[in-house]
């Protein structure tokens, strides 16, 4: 063990037992962690939900399929090595240019893409759709928990632990198994006596009990992961993040009215431009990453959560979407910092790290008549890790061609979503094929988990 | 009513109203439904927050008054340090949309009537505009205040076509520049380059969230017929004369024409007709009764409600033809809307508004409001989907909101309490509702304002 490493993990000491609310953290500490050993204690897998449909043919814009530039008209990226062009990734995909660090990771084998891929709801309603995508069951409202929890509590429950970003707990993780979630913002008040007095009130209320516990260990976790999150970014690249802190822009009056950071960002797209614009769309992407990175510092402490989920909304493109730049771009830039922070973050762990990027649906292959694109069907994933196979697309490309388009409008579905998530469970965690087949994605034993995707 | 009245009254005042401010659980005693019949008022509907606001064409115009100064400003010479476009748009959204959440906490945080404005609030989510999109942002204030609080005890069909009509909804859903392909528009459009067409956002929204529900049975031809039946359902433009600028506008060139047919039935009205007979099946439809009544008895009773409830509400709008005022009345005559266990637990916006009642607060600056509610995760008019903001536990009863609700407890207690005693203030807030593990663990609080802290983070408090 070097001195600086020695030095970390006492600060993380020091930092979680001088927050002592005389309750049990469950993740401070090695206790937690005793049952799950080797290999297996380290791997770490994050979902990361884009909500609102986002638009898998600007994601990975498949430039090199001849209908492409046709059917996406205006709002079609640019080929290879043109002004504001798809960064490639073979002869007919590209990433969209906002997706820089993603293209970084692509060409050392760490990114891939599905670009084909969706769930099993066919019904283009947003809510329907990410009901599927979360709950994992074959219809919408079918069930109150997410796969992912179940996955947790497939793995017996306690032994690998979850985290959500945001102050509350989407579908995906939520169920028997009590994940934590955190939010940038104030911790705990002054008042020292207040959580166990509180604690001490809940005891005989499970869902208030359950809720506070965990967000008070999460919280003494973020005095760490938020310190970590500093030093990791301030190594990675001192120039990129300035002035980043901790308090994201949403959380401060001026920006109170509208869609968080990046509302300055909307503002300007619809009325010009100016330099307030920049810095503002510069400080959005300096709070993504930095959120990544915090979630990153949770996850590589001692006992620390292996699985995460996080959404990141506005992906609901029906009018003026963009293409290299605009709307979309906008939030295809914060998506990129948040995925670049976390495997900044992560370090030495981002080795043992898969990351999915999915969303509920995609959308027309067609423009519409407002520069947008209405609700489709299979859209792009991105997968990213340092755990990942070096390989081409996951999936099979079904084309643009007249006539392989789903109903005539949307990219075909060529690959279920819950084949992806199966492989990733299988491949990081061992999870056993019944309970993946039965427990975890009911009745979905004709759906084979993905192989060839982690190393 | 077999219940103890001590108990109704306060179910009545927290779980109906928005929270106990000192006295007024007394003033409900006497007869608790009756102090909640009191509240509906057909013809007035719900109050507003800020009489004589600007209305949604005064803020259009505002806008249009911003983009002039702007193109102005452009052509004084670009170096003009003091006009920065961005920062002017921001100060508008801000100042605006500021000042209309604003009034609106206020509004909950003091009124008499807070059954009738839980209702107004109800629909406001039911018809979602968000300010994710941008300089909607201005006119959501207007919004509730011309489309929904007008009508909320009235017909549901007369607050469909108002929302659907609404520049604010217009805008929001894509509907205001959505074009027939076989229209004159269309090939205006087309013949100087632009691509026009058919955008379906609002269409699908009505039909999913708005009325029907994914349930009746619809499908994409629908929504596409839907789509096309719609189009010409507009606003005035930036560019247009003041008197329709910012205002509904149908423009007859921009819809395709032709007969739709919608769910098996054929709708062949000429102009803005066709839609709008559109809108008044729908509103009519007995799965828009039943989606309607799912989501009142959920936002009223129970997470999962107690179906003889939605049956209850389902007959009354059924039988009244969508008569709002005689569905409130149903819902709070039905006995089981007075279970004795709080089941609902309190979104961050009503924990806010039931707590400043209890401690006798009113906020007066939108710092005070702003950001804790986006830190507990509702950030103020920006729901994250036309679906508007979820109003279950397993969403708000979350780790991390916990800990911010607890935070927020704390900050308030030092800011708003000024000596006074918790226990009364909890007995005030709570009624017969206060439990003795409750009551014991304030009178035992080490500081007054711990006490008080206590009080709104206690079970009983966090439910209604």
């Amino acid at each position: 063990m070097t001195d600086a490493s020695f030095l970390a993990l006492s600060r993380r000491r020091a930092l979680a037992s001088a927050l002592g609310f005389g309750l049990a953290i469950e993740f401070v500490g090695h206790k937690a962690f005793a049952a799950v050993d080797g290999a297996l204690a380290r791997r770490k897998l994050i979902v990361v939900i884009c909500r609102g449909g986002m638009d898998g043919l600007s994601v990975s814009p498949p430039v090199g399929d001849s209908n492409y530039a046709g059917l996406r008209g205006a709002i079609a990226i640019p080929g290879f090595d043109k002004p504001g062009g798809a960064l490639k990734l073979d002869d007919t995909f590209g990433l969209h240019p906002s997706l820089a660090a993603v293209h970084r990771l692509a060409l050392k084998g760490e990114a891939r893409i599905a670009p084909a891929i969706a769930t099993t709801d066919r019904a283009r309603s947003h809510f329907e759709a990410q009901d599927v995508l979360e709950n994992g069951a074959t219809a919408a409202y079918g069930t109150d928990s997410g796969w992912l929890n179940r996955a947790l509590a497939a793995m017996g429950p306690g032994k690998v632990k979850a985290i959500s970003v945001g102050p509350t707990a989407p579908l995906i993780l939520r169920g028997g198994v009590e994940a934590a979630s955190w939010s940038p913002g104030p911790g705990v008040g002054r008042d020292p006596r207040l959580p166990s007095i509180l604690a001490d009130l809940y005891a005989h209320d499970p869902q208030l009990s359950r809720a506070l516990a965990s967000g008070l260990s999460t919280e003494a976790m973020a005095k760490v992961a938020t310190a970590d999150a500093k030093s990791a970014l301030s190594q990675a690249d001192a120039m990129a993040a300035p002035a980043a802190t901790m308090t994201p822009a949403a959380m401060t009056p001026a920006t109170m009215a509208s869609g968080g950071p990046d509302m300055p960002a909307m503002a300007g797209q619809a009325n010009g431009g100016g330099a307030a614009l920049a810095a503002a769309q510069r400080q959005g992407l300096g709070v993504a990453r930095n959120l990544g990175a915090t979630l990153a510092g949770f996850m590589i402490q001692d006992g620390g959560p292996q699985v995460a989920a996080v959404s990141i909304d506005g992906f609901d493109t029906h009018a003026n979407q963009g293409s290299s730049q605009g709307q979309l771009a906008n939030r295809l830039a914060y998506l990129d910092a948040a995925l670049d922070g976390i495997s900044d973050g992560m370090g030495p762990a981002w080795k043992d790290t898969a990351m999915i990027v999915v969303t509920e649906f995609g959308r027309t292959a067609h423009v519409n008549g407002t520069a947008g694109t209405d609700h489709g069907t299979a859209s792009t994933a991105l997968l990213l890790g340092g755990a990942l196979k070096r390989g081409g697309i996951v999936g099979d490309w079904p084309t643009l061609a007249q006539g392989k388009l789903f109903e005539n409008r949307d990219t075909y579905p060529t690959i279920d979503m819950r084949g992806v998530f199966k492989g990733l469970l299988v491949d990081q965690f061992g999870v056993d094929r019944r309970a993946l087949d039965t427990a975890i994605f009911p009745g979905s034993a004709d759906v084979a988990p993905a192989g060839g995707i982690i190393a | 009513m077999a219940l103890d009245p001590d108990l109704a009254a306060a179910i009545a005042v927290t779980r109906f109203g928005l929270g106990a401010k000192p006295g007024e659980i007394l003033t409900a005693r006497d007869d608790p439904p009756a102090w909640l019949t009191a509240q509906i008022r057909p013809v007035l509907g719900a109050d507003q927050p800020q009489p004589g606001a600007p209305s949604s064409a005064q803020r259009f115009l505002e806008f249009r008054e911003y983009q002039r100064e702007r193109q102005q400003a452009k052509l004084d010479g670009q170096g003009k340090a003091d006009f920065d476009p961005v920062k002017a748009a921001i100060k508008i959204i801000r100042d605006d949309a500021g000042a209309d959440f604003l009034a609106r906490a206020r509004l909950g945080a003091t009124t008499d009537a807070g059954f009738r404005e839980r209702w107004a609030l109800f629909w406001a989510n039911h018809f979602t505009v968000s300010a994710t999109k941008g300089q909607i942002a201005t006119l959501i204030g207007p919004f509730e205040q011309e489309a929904i609080r007008p009508h909320a005890f009235g017909r549901f069909e007369d607050m469909l076509v108002a929302s659907s009509s609404h520049p604010a909804m217009l805008l929001y859903l894509d509907q205001a520049q959505s074009i027939g392909p076989d229209t004159m528009a269309a090939m205006y459009l087309g013949r100087s380059g632009k691509k026009a067409g058919l955008n379906e956002n609002l269409a699908r929204e009505i039909m999913e969230l708005h009325t029907v529900g994914l349930g009746a049975g619809y499908t994409q031809a629908d929504v596409t017929e839907f789509a096309r039946a719609l189009t010409g359902w507009s606003i005035g433009g930036l560019r247009e004369p003041e008197d329709v600028a910012g205002k509904f506008l149908f423009r007859p060139n921009a819809h395709e024409p032709g007969t739709r047919t919608i769910m098996g039935k054929r709708y062949s009205q000429p102009g803005v007709m066709q839609a709008r007979a559109v809108l008044h099946d729908l509103a009519a439809s007995p799965h828009t009764a039943h989606h309607i009544a799912v989501k009142l008895a959920r936002h009223f009773v129970a997470d999962d409600p107690p179906p003889t409830l939605v049956s209850q509400l389902e007959r009354t709008y059924n039988g009244t033809n969508g008569d709002l005022a005689q569905v409130a009345k149903t819902l709070v005559l039905a006995h089981e809307s007075w279970n004795p266990e709080a089941q609902k637990f309190k979104t961050p916006y009503e924990f806010m508004i039931s707590s400043w009642r209890a401690a006798g607060f009113t906020p007066d600056a939108l710092p005070q409001i702003g950001p804790m509610l986006n830190a507990m995760g509702e950030k103020p008019f920006s729901a994250p989907s036309p679906k508007g903001w979820p109003e279950d536990a397993a969403t708000w009863c979350a780790p991390d909101a916990i800990v911010k609700r607890m935070a927020w407890s704390e900050t308030l207690a030092a800011q708003a309490l000024n000596g006074r005693d918790p226990y009364q203030l909890a007995v005030d807030a709570l009624g017969a509702r206060l439990t003795p593990l409750v009551a014991k663990t304030i009178q035992r609080a080490e500081t007054r304002e711990e006490g008080l802290a206590i009080l709104l983070m206690s079970p009983e408090f966090q439910r209604r």
